[in-house]
């Protein structure tokens, strides 16, 4: 009877599939199984002008003569993407990829909807929709995924790194999330009775199994050290580690992660360096982390919406428009700036303010999930609901 | 379930301390806290904590003399002001009333990632929110848009009139922010339908609303220097310049239906359910339309609302979760551990809000798995150090009718003492509130 008890247990929380898995190997290198996409939310709004600047167009020094950093080639000068725009001086590692021809800036790219306001427009960012939805548009993907594209993860094929799951992978599709532990910790069988305890809850049930699961998995794959590290939550470890999970042959094939401290009102100027240098770091350690499976990965670098052209009376920057996107992976079609420029004459600012769009981020998403995962265009239509106008972008991996 | 006990210290409260006694006529007992004075004013624990004139007084020492991190006092006023409120809501005898200064306050939210926030966070909650809870909102209203804190986290000190003596002398000009989240997020909120136009009419009007740090105490001072001279309209309401039509603005603003009704949503989501029944919204936006926004009568409306009887809609937050635990554990003096730290280490640090919204107020945004986790590997931690104290009777007291017989069948056959508290605070009714 008691033997029972904890092999029902064990078949609850998933924990004998997850010791299993840990033994397999990589499987064929570009089977469509190795695919994966990861998608970072930068919360507050990125000034997409501050990040790639556009130092060729004549009218930057009109608006932004305060902020803009030195040409390149000079002194703690912009990076330069061939030209008409240059790198951030803090995206060092950013501009690596670049030269690699592993990242693809794009310009003057924005959401489908016209919201200033964060909430607002981090709703409809991560719904992928025209109203707030209790999915998420990367959600509903992975429910979309071709069988050969899931992968074998015990915990699904999705995960959030950080404490909560963000509305970009909530639904209906299985999602884990996972985060360093900082706790002691129940025994295995008292995780159990725990998990059997909530098990009828419709709340906290699903979501107690899911957590033991992606520990289950998250321990043998990252190795003892790993939790203990220092500034455990900073981004680039964070990204590190969701790398590492992701290399994993059993790992999941789809990762969300975000990083805040975008919201530059005020003294643009040195606040943007900071988180500039997390997401430099960042994406640094999630190629790192990654390893082999680099190649086969997407990475889409998103924020709800960009900043004004013009500098406010604080030396930071207010609520705008259109802004840069970024996409890494080894796969990517970089070493090129790509979207149209609208340019920053006065008469073609998005109601005499902002950056105006001339991208659709849904276009950027949809490009490469059909290139990643071979989605169709009507379970795109599922994926954004409404989007049929939007095409995907092509070009964007070289794979 | 209808005016039962425990309910009521569920819901309006952090749930019941140790086996304190229970009052015979819960909505009764509710009531009368917000009709009587605010214990919290008079607080033992909050005696020594600095005024924001005094903080800000440190604050300007520090800025000039640059002590080493080890012995400046800014940091150190925010831990005790941090401690002093959290450990407040653990023994408080009016915890209805508590809660309401917790959801004001997260209501205005402002958070330490702002520059100068840190060592006024505590003084602005006791001087700009807990006065005026049950009051009118309009002068709650007042009292934030006047209160250092706020003007300095949403940067409304640097913002200046372009047409100023200020604007055109200097470099300076005109920062939005506090005009923006004041529409969206403290008054009418988007459904209100305003533009940009409106926006940046009220940021105009506000100009100049700033802090004297060179006064002794510091404190609000009204710039006319960087003021936008000239009417402007916000919403079709046309306002002069000088001080007086930013506080006319606030007027209009604070009692306008919009914001009645935005304020009703979220007390409705607060105290009933993550999604708020229309009917209940409407009653309470009724009530607040009817005595001119008194947050009092509000309150007690919500007492009538039969459903925010229903038990266990809501699901506990991580600051609640960890004080309701300790409340449960009735643990005092020295036995309470450092629940700001705690706090931080599940999600939920005090004033430390990532944007200003606050924190979310849904099931929804906490139960990402690994944070469920978290609380419940806590609730192991603290176990292991209450482990003297018998699981069973705990869980009658906190929970009363609430506690399911499944939990009560597992709390009886866990391996330890330890366990079976553990099982308790990991169980699914613990969760809620």
């Amino acid at each position: 009877m008691n033997q029972l008890r904890i092999s029902r247990r064990a078949a609850l929380l998933g924990l004998t599939a997850a010791w299993q898995f840990g033994g397999a190997s990589l499987a064929l290198a570009d089977a469509p199984t190795n695919r994966r996409f990861i998608v970072i939310i930068l919360r507050g709004a990125l000034d997409g002008l501050a990040a790639v600047v556009p130092y060729g167009d004549p009218n930057l020094a009109v608006w932004r003569a305060d902020l803009v950093p030195p040409e390149p080639g000079t002194d703690g000068g912009l990076l330069d993407l061939g030209g008409r725009f240059g790198l951030h001086p803090a995206l060092a590692g950013m501009h690596d990829l670049f030269k690699a021809g592993e990242l693809l800036p794009v310009h003057a790219v924005a959401g489908h909807y016209r919201s200033r306001s964060h909430f607002e427009a981090q709703d409809y960012l991560e719904s992928g929709a025209d109203q707030r939805m209790d999915s998420g548009w990367l959600n509903r993907a992975v429910a979309a995924l071709p069988p050969a594209a899931r992968g074998t993860s015990p915990g699904g094929p999705a995960l959030a790194v950080g404490v909560s799951v963000p509305l970009l992978l909530r639904g209906r599709g299985a999602v884990g999330a996972w985060a360093p532990t900082g706790f002691a910790q129940p025994s295995p069988d008292l995780y159990a009775r725990i998990a059997e305890l909530n098990h009828p809850d419709p709340v906290t049930g699903p979501a107690i199994a899911e957590a033991l699961r992606e520990r289950g998995f998250a321990t043998q794959t990252l190795g003892a050290d790993d939790p203990k590290a220092p500034q455990r939550n900073a981004f680039p470890t964070l990204a590190g580690s969701a790398g590492r999970m992701l290399a994993a042959a059993d790992g999941p094939r789809v990762a969300a992660l975000e990083v805040g401290g975008w919201d530059t009102h005020a003294g643009q100027r040195n606040r943007l360096v900071g988180p500039l240098t997390q997401l430099d770091a960042g994406l640094v350690a999630l190629k790192t982390g990654l390893g082999d499976a680099w190649r086969q990965t997407a990475v889409l670098v998103v924020t709800e919406f960009g900043r004004t052209v013009r500098v406010n009376g604080t030396g930071g920057t207010d609520h705008g428009t259109g802004t840069v996107a970024f996409i890494a992976g080894g796969g990517v079609a970089g070493g090129r700036v790509g979207g149209t420029w609208p340019g920053l004459a006065e008469a073609h600012l998005f109601e005499n303010r902002d950056l105006a769009p001339t991208t659709d981020v849904r276009a950027l998403a949809k490009g490469l999930l059909a290139g990643q995962f071979g989605l169709s265009e009507a379970a795109l239509e599922t994926v954004f609901p409404g989007s049929g106008g939007v095409a995907g972008t092509t070009g964007l991996l070289r794979v | 379930m209808d005016n039962n006990p425990i309910q009521a210290l569920v819901r309006f409260g952090w749930g019941r301390r140790g086996s304190e006694p229970l009052p015979s006529d819960p909505r009764h007992w509710l009531a009368g806290q917000i009709t009587a004075p605010d214990p919290g004013i008079q607080a033992d624990g909050f005696a020594d904590l600095p005024t924001s004139g005094a903080a800000l007084a440190i604050l300007r020492e520090e800025r000039k003399t640059k002590p080493p991190p080890g012995e400046s006092h800014l940091r150190d006023i925010y831990r005790r002001e941090a401690a002093a409120l959290a450990s407040w809501a653990v023994v408080t005898p009016a915890p209805f009333r508590e809660r309401l200064v917790w959801f004001w306050a997260n209501h205005f939210t402002v958070s330490v990632r702002g520059g100068g926030v840190a060592p006024t966070a505590g003084a602005y909650v006791r001087e700009a929110i807990r006065p005026h809870v049950t009051g009118r909102f309009v002068d709650l209203l007042s009292a934030v848009m006047h209160h250092p804190t706020m003007l300095m986290y949403l940067d409304n000190v640097q913002s200046v009139g372009p047409d100023s003596p200020a604007g055109i002398k200097g470099k300076r000009g005109l920062n939005e922010n506090l005009a923006r989240e004041s529409l969206e997020l403290h008054t009418v909120s988007p459904a209100a339908g305003y533009s940009q136009e409106d926006v940046t009419a009220y940021a105009r009007l506000i100009t100049g609303w700033s802090v004297d740090m060179q006064a002794d105490p510091p404190g609000f001072k009204f710039r006319p220097f960087a003021h936008q001279p000239g009417s402007q309209t916000v919403m079709g309401q046309s306002f002069p310049d000088g001080q007086e039509g930013g506080e006319a603005a606030l007027r209009f603003l604070g009692t306008h239906p919009a914001t009645y009704r935005h304020l009703a949503l979220k007390l409705v989501r607060h105290f009933v359910a993550d999604t708020p029944p229309p009917a209940a919204v409407k009653h309470v936006a009724g009530v607040l339309h009817d005595t001119g926004g008194d947050l009092g009568q509000a309150s007690l409306a919500l007492l009538r609302l039969p459903q925010a009887w229903n038990p266990l809609e809501k699901l506990r937050t991580p600051a609640d979760f960890v004080i309701a635990t300790v409340r449960a554990l009735d643990m005092t003096g020295e036995q309470v551990p450092n629940l700001p730290g705690i706090m931080g280490g599940l999600g939920q640090p005090m004033w430390n809000a990532p944007f200003p919204i606050g924190w979310a107020d849904d099931a929804a945004s906490w139960t990402g798995s690994e944070a469920l986790l978290r609380r419940i590997d806590w609730a192991y931690g603290i176990s292991g150090r209450a482990a003297a104290q018998d699981a069973g009777d705990i869980a009658t007291a906190s929970l009363g009718p609430l506690l399911r017989p499944e939990t009560s069948t597992a709390i009886s056959r866990a391996g330890s003492r330890r366990d079976a508290l553990a099982l308790l605070f990991a169980s699914p009714e613990f969760q809620r509130r």
